[in-house]
């Protein structure tokens, strides 16, 4: 690995010093399945959040729509080929079937474990929308119940390595407390969510895309990191970034006319145009008041900042904006290996946004419920993986810390999280750089990111209170570098990605991209799998 | 982002000191939790909907503070309003089991 490796031979002992079979880092949806599947497979688990595992992440105040589709064949391969086409055939019919499968499985547990689906006029239980604060509250009492450790307020900073450098746990601070935690672990899952750069998208100020800096100082690597320029419609001042109203919207500039072929589905870059040069205006007037009524017990939250601004969104216009998602509505993530959610490096395991979803979502989601499934899914996957390997695993006698960046000893100057923070918003927020996409724009971005990371790496955040948004602010960072990298590799249009200077889909790059390194970074192409009969037919 | 903690409401549970994903609160021994990182709310409502009395108000800007008075926002029916309609407050339990999702969109996609 070739950057600066961390000098300390011996992980310090924490405040908290636990040991575990199995450490998941992430208390989200992917995270509490790991955390139940581990402990039902027998395994010693400990999991630790960055905020509060039951209200912290992005679904639990959000809440989803989930791919749960009942077995039959037919509606199943339905399922899975409505949405290729828009991932830029990037998907895996094997592993859509096994998501499909499994996530049929865990809502329907949910369902005996009392969540409230409601149930239709013909009384038949309704099971593809989840709230989120319900949904979250039932996984911590499961997690709970399965007999796992939790600890809250507690963000992990850096990953453990044995001498054979698999991973052995981590480290970090209990940022309530102001001291530290270690758990020693024979395997770790990293469930941390995403990167939405701190766009202020629903939930989404903790997922700063740690988990993927964590593993790249191990020495894993990413996939389909060009598939992280989600833009989700929120009313300019608010964080609510629930966009399945818009679609009975109509959008307006300032003078009340209509946005030539704005859409919040195959029209929202319509939206990101206007919005370069004027404010947008949206009202959901076409819906019906039936549907009114149905949209407010749907989804009480869209209406919270309306109710307390004092607007009625079905009968009065309100200025709309556009929140960067990155990869919590992208997909990209840490690359997997195999069925058990394994990355490349021995003892560490990937789920949720954390991990690559382009086996089952390709190269776009912007939501549409395949996240929800491949959260519970992979996490289900991830925790069953690391019990079953640490059943087996000889770990190593030392147990090394694997961060780099801000922790270097000999650093010049203080760490300044804020100002990076800034800089590195500057480059991935504008849509003139990270939604029209083009070469020089983003070779551009490119450059003034490397040299960033270049000065943030000599410096060294001093306090424990610093050190958390000092390593939040070096995740984005070397977040962007990848997505960046990745976005310039892809001389194509496919899923989200939409390059202005290559507007076309060019057969011989569906492929994936794997993106590696921390100081030098590489791109390399690896073939996709075999397209679906139908894609064929077509 | 948060604005209110009403000291007349609030019964020194420190839950919301707990759940609070972006940790903005501090908890103060025997007295309501002081909201010490405004800067650091993320405009998640969940605070709310875990206070037990509904001492909590979070306006929905996330750019600006706004000045908010509680008897306003009180008066308005807003302290708890969120809470209620997701059916955790007590009598609007009935509310847990009424997500309307799958009236518009016709199957998952
Ligand atoms: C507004 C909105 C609406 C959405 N709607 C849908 C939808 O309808 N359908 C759908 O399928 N998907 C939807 N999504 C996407 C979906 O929410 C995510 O894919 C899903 O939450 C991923 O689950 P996760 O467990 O991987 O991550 P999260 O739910 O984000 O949880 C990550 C957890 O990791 C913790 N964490 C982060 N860093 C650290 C660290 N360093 N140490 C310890 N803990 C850490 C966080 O605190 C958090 O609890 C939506 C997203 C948003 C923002
Ligand atoms: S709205 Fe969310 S981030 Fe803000 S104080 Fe409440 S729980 Fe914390
Ligand atoms: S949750 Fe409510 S009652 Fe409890 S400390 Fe916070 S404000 Fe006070």
């Amino acid at each position: 690995m070739t950057q600066r490796q961390s000098d300390r031979t011996n992980v310090a002992p924490g405040s908290v010093d636990l040991t575990a079979d199995v450490l998941v880092i992430g208390g989200g949806p992917a995270g509490t399945w790991a955390a139940c599947s581990a402990a039902w497979r027998g395994a010693t688990v400990v999991l630790v959040d960055k905020g509060y595992c039951g209200t912290s992440g992005a679904t639990a105040p959000s809440g989803t729509g989930v791919w749960y589709v009942p077995p039959d064949p037919a509606k199943r391969v339905a399922a899975m080929a409505s949405r290729e086409k828009m991932g830029g055939y990037l998907q895996d019919r094997r592993w859509m079937q096994r998501v499909l499968d499994r996530t049929y499985e865990s809502v329907n547990l949910l369902a005996e474990w009392g969540y409230p689906f409601p149930t239709d006029d013909n009384g038949q239980s309704r099971r593809t929308s989840l709230q989120g604060p319900e949904y979250m509250r039932l996984m911590r009492r499961r997690v709970g119940r399965a007999g796992v450790t939790i600890l809250d307020h507690c963000p992990a900073l850096e990953l453990l390595i044995d001498e054979s450098g698999a991973v052995v746990g981590a480290t970090g601070v209990r940022r309530q407390q102001n001291d530290t935690w270690v758990v020693r672990a024979k395997a770790v899952v990293l469930a941390s969510g995403g990167c939405a750069f701190q766009s202020k998208a629903l939930g989404c100020d903790v997922l700063t895309g740690d988990g993927y800096l964590m593993a790249a100082e191990a020495g894993a690597d990413l996939s389909g990191m060009e598939f992280s320029n989600a833009y989700a419609i929120a009313p300019a001042f608010a964080s609510v970034t629930k966009t399945l109203f818009y679609n009975w919207a109509t959008f307006t500039y300032p003078d009340g006319t209509e946005v030539p072929g704005a859409r919040s589905q195959g029209g929202r870059s319509a939206i990101a145009r206007a919005l370069l040069t004027q404010q947008v205006y949206a009202q959901i007037d076409k819906a019906d008041p039936e549907q009114q009524a149905v949209m407010r017990l749907a989804q009480p939250n869209f209406f919270v900042p309306f109710d307390r601004r004092g607007i009625d969104p079905f009968k009065q216009r309100f200025p709309v904006t556009l929140r960067l998602e990155g990869t919590v509505r992208g997909t990209g993530g840490l690359r997997l290996v195999d069925d058990t959610c394994a990355t490349g490096v021995a003892g560490l395991y990937a789920a949720g946004d954390a991990a690559s979803r382009e086996l089952v979502c390709g190269g776009f989601t912007g939501g549409g419920s395949h996240n929800a499934a491949w959260a519970m899914s992979s996490g289900f996957w991830a925790g069953a993986g690391a019990a079953d390997y640490a059943g087996q695993a000889k770990v190593g006698a030392r147990a090394r810390p694997a961060g780099g960046i801000a922790f270097n000893s000999e650093g010049h100057g203080e760490f300044d999280p804020a100002s990076l923070v800034r800089h590195v918003q500057a480059e991935v927020f504008p849509f003139e750089r990270n939604y029209f996409r083009t070469g020089a724009v983003l070779s551009d971005a490119v450059g003034r990111l490397d040299a960033l990371w270049e000065s943030a790496r000599q410096k060294r955040a001093s306090s424990r209170e610093h050190i958390v948004k000092a390593r939040e602010a070096a995740a984005m960072l070397a977040t962007a570098r990848w997505m960046y990298r990745s976005a310039l590799a892809r001389t194509e249009s496919r899923g989200m990605h939409k390059r202005y200077d290559h507007l076309q889909q060019d057969p011989a790059q569906r492929a994936y991209l794997t993106v590696a390194g921390l100081d030098d970074i590489h791109v390399e192409a690896r073939p996709a799998p075999a397209l679906p009969p139908e894609a064929l037919a077509a | 982002m948060i604005e209110i903690v009403s000291l007349e409401r609030c019964v020194a549970c420190d839950l919301c000191v707990q759940v609070c994903p972006t940790n903005v609160f501090d908890a103060v021994p025997d007295a309501a939790p002081k909201i010490a990182r405004q800067a650091d709310c993320q405009t998640c409502f969940m605070c709310e909907l875990y206070c037990p009395v509904d001492a909590l108000y979070v306006a929905p800007d996330v750019q600006q503070t706004l000045s908010v008075s509680e008897e306003v926002v009180a008066e308005q029916g807003l302290l708890g309003s969120y809470r209620a309609s997701i059916g955790w407050s007590r009598g609007k339990r009935n509310r847990r089991g009424s997500d309307q999702t799958f009236k518009l969109i016709a199957s998952p996609h």
